[in-house]
């Protein structure tokens, strides 16, 4: 069935205890040009970032799941983290990298999807702008702070 | 509220919300996890001590759960992935939800001692 974006529904007979609007039946498609689209910026980035919640999906499972067996299971569970601990493992490339990963990854992910759950709750448009803001600062501070961490670690501070 | 408007979805209404709400569960935690971790910049001392009160009982719990938020978000990921992306998804999403449920019940069982083996050690001696 097409689906009409003109504001006319055609064969649908319309009673008075209805609303006579037609176009309050209408549920415009989801990619429909309104006057509030822009139109430049014909971008996919909606889909990239779908795309991207997948792809990094996948690999967290990986790389958390990983880490909650390393931290919280094996060798008497969180009891034998401490800064020793950290400073064995982050001795070598290979879990500076894995953490390094999975830093980006997760924050990525875990801002993007908050992206959308404001998108869907804060309806006012200032509140959202606000919101976001607030998130992608947090984000970014996290990001950043996690990887100096993670580059400059000494071992032998006092 | 006009009759007939509230959406009653069945278990794909309950896993979606359940994936929404451990989701943002996590990322709050992540912020905090990478602040709490950021003090092995500070000296040994600073983090050690942090550190203890995630080895206190009522941390531990916590810990328990954020694992089952994590296990469930991770799981439940990938069955929405597997129905985005495999032909026979959508058909068989709840089949694939059960399993998910069954292979997270599984695995927090199997998690229960090694997670919080302390705390019950101090309890039950
Ligand atoms: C462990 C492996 C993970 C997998 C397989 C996974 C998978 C997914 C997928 C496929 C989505 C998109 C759902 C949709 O479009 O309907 C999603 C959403 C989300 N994820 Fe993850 N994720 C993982 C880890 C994480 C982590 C570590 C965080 C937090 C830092 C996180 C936070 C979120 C949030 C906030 C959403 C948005 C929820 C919503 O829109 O309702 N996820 N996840």
């Amino acid at each position: 069935m097409a689906i009409e974006t003109t504001g006319s529904i055609s064969g649908v007979e319309l009673t008075n205890d209805r609303p006579t609007d037609p176009s309050a039946f209408l549920i415009e498609p989801p990619r429909t040009r309104t006057k509030r689209t822009g139109r430049k910026s014909r971008t996919n980035f909606e889909m990239l970032a779908w795309l991207f919640m997948r792809l990094s999906g996948v690999v967290l499972v990986f790389l958390v799941l990983g880490h909650l067996i390393i931290q919280l299971i094996l060798d008497g569970g969180v009891t034998k983290i401490s800064f020793a601990f950290v400073a064995g493992r982050w001795a070598s490339p290979f879990w500076q990298g894995w953490d390094l990963l999975m830093l980006w990854l997760a924050m990525l992910h875990g801002a993007n999807g908050m992206r959308t759950v404001i998108n869907d709750y804060a309806e006012r448009d200032t509140t959202r702008f606000w919101l976001k803001v607030l998130l992608v600062t947090a984000t970014v501070f996290t990001v950043l702070l996690g990887t100096l961490v993670i580059f400059t670690f000494d071992p032998n501070i006092s | 509220m006009p009759a007939g408007t509230l959406y009653r979805g069945r278990e794909g209404m309950w896993s979606w919300v359940a994936h929404r709400v451990t989701g943002v569960l996590i990322f709050f935690f992540l912020f905090a996890h990478v602040l709490d971790t950021a003090l092995v910049r500070v000296s040994p001392q600073a983090y050690n001590s942090t550190i203890a009160t995630y080895k206190t009982w009522p941390v531990n719990l916590m810990e328990y759960g954020l694992t089952a938020a994590i296990l469930f978000h991770a799981l439940n990921g990938l069955r929405v992935i597997a129905v985005d992306f495999w032909a026979k998804g959508p058909k068989y999403q709840r089949q694939m939800l059960w399993t998910v449920v069954t292979v997270w019940v599984v695995l927090m069982a199997g998690a229960f001692y090694p997670i919080l083996q302390e705390t019950l050690r101090n309890w039950f001696g």
